[in-house]
């Protein structure tokens, strides 16, 4: 067992062992280690001011991606090598993106600008040649600009990519990549502090539960993407924390013809591809999901066993079928993802049991699927209403479907009633549509809160089933932006 | 534009083409803001022993507080001190005039999150946790939240006023077309990045000095100095640069820095106050949302005769800066168009909500996007174009004065840019291709809108007018610049940097730009109205000017040439045949009791308000521009996408063309978030703001800039003899986006043309949905929250 928290900072490794353990990233940063270039803008992950590189070692070389400091715990970065702003010019060189950031006038003001540079740093140092406009904006949809609107930060970052990569960074990616090599080797858990207060990292599934029969009160922690806001925003007095990261079994993805496998710990950015393989609403769906630097940080078993009304993705997942799979002091069990969900907040989960895996059903020859989301905001911002549908065709006829709504209920919820009057249904009739468009009226009671309106959900909610039923009837004119190619199994 | 023959373009010593002005250079920052050593003011290294400060907010938004008890805020760990209005040794006010803005409330609670108290602590996770062991009990009264609840009490923060000019009721009544509607226009938070922040740092016999990231260093001191009871040589207020203002820094930075000053003040150690996102939300106002109530009788071509309206500002729980907010809105209600008879009045409503302050704009927005709404209605009820009744109404000669007197001397240059822009972006053709494409899409429609501004530039408080700078030339020949002006991201810094470049002759590095200091430049202006640049860029020319005579006079003795055959360029001194480096010039001069520094001055010129008789000239001039706008809706759910912006807009002559777009371009895209996803959704039981962080409140990110963004800039010298030449540029722009609201209308009004389209702003999706439903015959019942 380990007592310190290990990570890579400029080639070396630092240890912490005497910080509170619920330190965000950011506060070391700014607080312990004096550097003030990573700022804080929300405390909440959604205005990016407070963007760095956290690399990771994938097969011996470490990848970096952006991350919200402010609400990541400094555990976290456990077996991680951080970079922030002032890391990245060498010798009073620019980086690249530093220097088209100047050229093209990217600041202004300048406080969001570190950030910025961040997130176009591992753009630059990650992205895929040629870098295109909807990859800078996928880059920036994390990021808030008061000042510029945007379109000189844009410039600057297609500019930067478009020339031959500099091959700068990379002294630092090696060295960095010997420090993580030199962390991962321990293979031990991490108890940082004592039985009252600690940061916890488990390396293994029987060290996770032996330590949450232990201390069933414990605050299991994935991605902290929500928790970490319990602890900037609620003012929560965390005191024991379970970080999942180290485990790897909790990773894994696996794939069949006929399921696919995410392990809880599996983050939507890992999760993306391999969703958006099943069909391509889903991997737009995973593309509007928080921002790059909350799909980073946040995992698929969190934004489940998390329970919240609206989480984007567990309506996707119920429409096309997908099983949970839990363990804790009394063994495994597995359960249909919708019944996990037991009210506002309130989950199918006993103390010190914790997610393992979401078993997805993948579509199958004559299924057609499609899910909306709807915000105020097209990029990262939260479901007013997000609707999934799958449905099974025999020719053009609705054999089986499956619906579930985000947003409408206190939890992600089924259509029972519309999913049976859709059953029969003809394509080609669209007047016959209306009694299934209508039972929405009966599934679900939707509330009004700041986000929209009970009225406005119920009517959207209504159009969005149409809206699927006449695309997969054929229509190709209803989207704003095309329904994106894909290998959809229709 | 030939540049080297332009004599605005000439160098201040004549003949030479310019170096620094209109060159595109970079921010001053620029290179710090990319690797995170540009220092707001949390990432100055505290003095040692610094306390931080948490704020302590009322849990209701109107009632009488019964009891205060803050023995566990005490006893928490690590406080050191809590501060309460009985702790406040002057006044408990930090309005910037009407004495009603409390530092902290005693009997009554005004609004959702009004400060109580503050707690000191040795961490500021310390402080913000004592803060939330207050127990408050306030004896609640049902608050008013919306312009209805404050019309229905008849509360107000300031009287009514109102102007106009000829008989409205007959023009109203003799027309052949008459309308009336009443729109809604919402507020904006500033959401600018860096948070209120200031840090105040004790010195001797109550001497404090304090940085505060504010617009307006001035009033920090004086409230400072009016709180603690001291005369306003005491305090000193610093501002390097701000993370943004917007307006939001204006009035609203002081109670901080006041309470970060107190702090100080009684413990003797330094105190940081740095608000938490959500706490700034709460506890800071925002741009003011309206209620305007309308009126217009027209002519079968859209031409206005008669126009009253009535707006019904919602201002918060007190005055702060609504008078002049307010004024503005009234000024800027004609935009660009002639009413032969008109009437605006207003009423500056009290309702239990933060206290709405200066927004970019400062309350021209509303104005102008109200009579932009009224042209559309127009356009919808005669079937004509929406630009061509525009066109019916824009200023023109012989129908150029406004409402309130004040003739528009350019109207050719209006005039110009709208019918440029019509051209250049293909308003005609595309308007045919929209209307080709909705009469194919069932659900799917486009819009498009092309709309002008005009805006008044001068601060309508005619005192502001004015600004100070202060410049010293060293002995090597290096500059120390200062200015009453703040930089909040806007470039003025660098701007008047390159404005003394020139006017020594020196290289733009020899000039050391320095924070804003009331010890430097005392009674300054808020830097607001767009007007920084105006007007220290003059008064720093001023004062370098008076050196530069001073340098020129000795190199003529030196010399023995006449004073005007001195030149400065190219970072040297010319005299005759001889020349030698600046530098050493002023080591010259120092050796010769030459007085190497100085204070220059500056008061706009030609304006006057006299606001009783509602009678003057208020503004020096107008700042002009239009946008046209494109958009697709998805009337399934009231999505949609901005896909095409063209716009053009008059800078006069640019001082720096990349920090001149940088403003339209950012301007624009603030306004378009105002006006389409920026929704403040207030509880309508508690007052308490539903949306106060970045997760539920929503300005624009990247994707929502549309990829075909074309902006171009007038070309136009001031008529007056501004800065060379330049016009004002920060906040003209906003209103640029009404082109946006105007064209989700437009394809709204595809569904069913010829009905008014009832969209309020912010067009939200679930507005525009809204409207649709309207139009399909089937609305939704009014929306309640809470």
């Amino acid at each position: 067992m380990r007592e310190a928290i290990r990570f890579g900072r400029n080639g070396t490794v630092r240890e912490v062992r005497d910080v509170h353990p619920r330190t965000t990233l950011l506060d070391w940063l700014r607080l312990g280690e004096r550097r003030t270039g990573t700022k804080e803008g929300c405390a909440e992950g959604d205005c990016g001011a407070c963007t760095v590189a956290l690399g990771r070692l994938v097969d011996g070389r470490v990848v970096y991606e952006p991350v919200n400091s402010c609400i990541l715990l400094l555990g976290q970065c456990d077996g991680a090598d951080v970079v922030a702003v002032e890391d990245i010019a060498a010798d009073g060189a620019l980086h690249p993106v530093q220097e088209a950031m100047v050229t093209h006038h990217g600041s202004q003001c300048g406080f969001c600008t570190p950030g910025i540079v961040m997130s176009l740093f591992t753009l630059y140092e990650e992205g895929e040649r040629p870098v295109g406009r909807d990859a800078v904006n996928d880059a920036l949809a994390g990021n808030l600009c008061r000042c510029t609107g945007y379109r000189p930060i844009v410039d600057a970052a297609l500019d930067a990519c478009a020339t031959a990569k500099d091959r700068r960074f990379e002294a630092h990616r090696e060295a960095a990549a010997c420090a993580l090599g030199e962390i991962a080797a321990d293979g031990a858990d991490l108890f940082m502090r004592d039985e009252g207060r600690f940061f916890a990292a488990p390396a293994s599934e029987e060290s996770l539960a032996a330590l949450l029969a232990r201390h069933p009160d414990a605050t299991i922690l994935a991605g902290a993407t929500d928790v970490g806001l319990w602890i900037t925003k609620s003012l929560m007095e965390i005191e024991k924390i379970v970080w999942l990261g180290r485990v790897a079994s909790l990773r894994e993805t696996r794939s069949t013809p006929e399921t696919l496998t995410l392990g809880a710990m599996v983050s939507h950015a890992d999760a993306h591809a391999a969703l958006a393989a099943i069909d391509p609403d889903l991997g737009e769906l995973m593309r509007r999901f928080g921002s790059i630097q909350v799909r980073a940080s946040g995992t698929v078993g969190g934004n489940i066993a998390n329970g919240s009304p609206i989480g984007d993705l567990p309506p996707a997942l119920i429409a096309l079928g997908a099983k949970l799979h839990l363990a804790g002091a009394k063994g495994t069990r597995t359960l249909p993802l919708e019944d996990f969900f037991l009210g506002y907040r309130q989950q199918d989960r006993e103390p010190g049991e914790y997610v393992r895996a979401v078993e997805i059903d993948k579509l199958r020859r004559h299924d057609a699927f499609r899910c909306f989301k709807v915000t105020k905001r097209l990029d990262e911002d939260i479901s007013a209403v997000m609707g999934a549908f799958r449905l099974h065709l025999e020719g053009r006829r609705i054999a089986r479907a499956r619906i579930a709504f985000g947003g409408m209920a206190a939890t992600p919820k089924r259509a029972p009633l519309a999913e049976a009057a859709l059953v029969g249904l003809d394509l080609d009739d669209e007047l016959a549509w209306a009694p299934a468009l209508d039972a929405l009226a009966q599934d679900y009671r939707p509330m009004s809160d700041h986000r929209a309106s009970a009225e406005y959900r119920a009517v959207v909610a209504r159009n969005l089933l149409f809206k699927a039923l006449a695309e997969i009837a054929g229509d190709a004119g209803l989207r704003i932006a095309p329904r994106p190619a894909g290998l959809a199994a229709e | 534009m030939n540049i080297r023959h332009d004599p605005d373009d000439a160098s201040p010593d004549g003949g030479e083409p310019l170096r620094h002005v209109r060159k595109p250079l970079p921010h001053d920052s620029a290179r710090r803001h990319v690797q995170g050593a540009a220092d707001y003011i949390d990432d100055v290294r505290e003095p040692q022993g610094t306390l931080q400060v948490a704020i302590g907010m009322s849990p209701k938004a109107r009632g009488t507080i019964r009891g205060l008890d803050l023995a566990a805020v005490r006893a928490h760990p690590g406080v050191v001190r809590v501060l309460t209005a009985a702790d406040i040794p002057g006044a408990n006010d930090v309005s910037p005039a009407m004495g009603d803005d409390p530092m902290f409330a005693t009997d009554r609670v005004s609004f959702h999150g009004q400060a109580l108290f503050a707690v000191l602590a040795e961490t500021r996770d310390a402080a913000r946790r004592a803060a939330a062991k207050a127990v408050v009990e306030i004896a609640e009264e049902r608050p008013s939240v919306t312009v209805e609840d404050a019309l229905a009490r008849e509360e107000a923060v300031l009287p009514d006023y109102g102007f106009g000019r000829g008989e409205v009721e007959p023009a109203l009544v003799g027309a052949p077309h008459r309308l009336e509607g009443s729109l809604r226009i919402g507020g904006q938070e500033h959401f600018y990045l860096e948070g209120q922040a200031a840090l105040a740092t004790p010195g001797e016999e109550g001497d404090v000095h304090v940085l505060s990231s504010t617009q307006h260093p001035t009033e920090v001191q004086h409230v400072i100095a009016r709180v603690l009871g001291l005369p306003d040589a005491f305090v000193t207020c610093e501002v390097r640069r701000m993370g943004g203002g917007f307006g939001g820094k204006e009035s609203q930075a002081t109670q901080w820095a006041a309470i970060a000053a107190l702090g100080a003040h009684l413990t003797k150690r330094p105190c940081k106050v740095r608000l938490d996102r959500d706490d700034d939300f709460a506890l800071t106002g925002k741009r003011h949302d309206f209620r305007c109530d309308w009126r217009v009788g027209f002519d079968g071509e859209g031409a206005i005769a008669g126009f009253a309206v009535t707006h019904n500002a919602r201002c918060g729980y007190s005055a702060d800066l609504s008078q002049g907010v307010v004024d503005r809105t009234m000024f800027h209600t004609d935009n660009s168009y002639y009413f032969p008879a008109v009437r605006i009045d207003t009423r500056r409503l009290l309702t239990n909500t933060v206290s709405n302050t200066a927004f970019r704009g400062f309350g021209g927005p509303q104005g102008m996007l109200m009579i932009e709404h009224v042209m559309d209605r127009i356009a919808w009820a005669t079937g004509r174009d929406p630009l061509d009744v525009r066109y019916a109404n824009l200023y023109r000669p012989g129908r150029d004065v406004t409402p309130y007197g004040q003739t528009v001397e350019e109207t050719d240059t209006l005039r110009a840019i709208v019918e440029t822009l019509e051209r250049t972006s293909g308003y005609r053709t595309r308007r045919a291709a929209i209307a080709a494409f909705n009469g194919r899409s069932k659900t799917l429609k486009k819009g498009i809108s092309l709309t002008p501004v005009k805006f008044g530039i001068s601060f309508t408080l005619m005192h502001l007018n004015q600004a100070g700078a202060l410049v010293h030339v060293y002995q090597d020949g290096s500059v120390h610049l200062n200015h009453g002006g703040t930089e909040m991201g806007q470039g003025l810094y660098q701007k008047i940097a390159q404005v003394v470049a020139e006017e020594f002759g020196i290289a733009i590095e020899r000039v050391r730009i320095t924070a804003t200091s009331t010890g430097k430049v005392p009674n300054t202006a808020p830097t607001a109205a767009s007007s920084g640049t105006d007007l220290n860029g003059m008064a720093a020319r001023i004062a370098a000017g008076k050196i530069k005579a001073r340098m020129a006079a000795r190199a003529a003795a030196r010399f023995g040439v006449a004073a005007e055959e001195v030149t400065f360029r190219d970072d040297r001194v010319f005299a005759g045949n001889e020349s030698l480096p600046f530098g050493e010039l002023a080591k010259d001069c120092v050796l010769h009791r030459v007085h190497l520094s100085e204070a220059g001055f500056y008061k706009t010129p030609t304006i006057s308000w006299d606001r009783a008789a509602a009678k003057g000239r208020p503004f020096l001039y107008f700042a002009f521009g239009a946008a046209c706008s494109e958009v697709l809706v998805d009337t399934l759910t009231g999505e949609y996408k901005v896909t095409r912006v063209d716009i053009l807009h008059d800078v006069g002559r640019s001082i720096n063309p990349a920090i001149d777009i940088g403003q339209i371009e950012g301007g624009f895209v603030q306004g378009m978030g105002w006006l389409t996803t920026e929704e403040l959704v207030y509880d309508a039981e508690t007052g308490r703001l539903r949306t106060h962080a970045p997760s539920t409140y929503k300005i624009p990110v990247a994707s929502d800039v549309p990829e075909d963004f074309r902006v171009a800039l007038f070309p136009n010298a001031n008529r007056e003899e501004t800065i060379y030449r330049s016009k004002a540029v920060g906040e003209p722009p906003i209103m640029l986006a009404n082109s946006v609201f105007c064209a989700l209308a437009d394809a709204v009004h595809a569904l069913d043309p010829g009905k008014p389209v009832p969209l309020d702003a912010p067009a939200t999706p679930e507005a525009v949905l809204r409207a649709c439903q309207a139009l399909r015959g089937r609305p939704l019942p009014e929306r309640a929250i809470g």
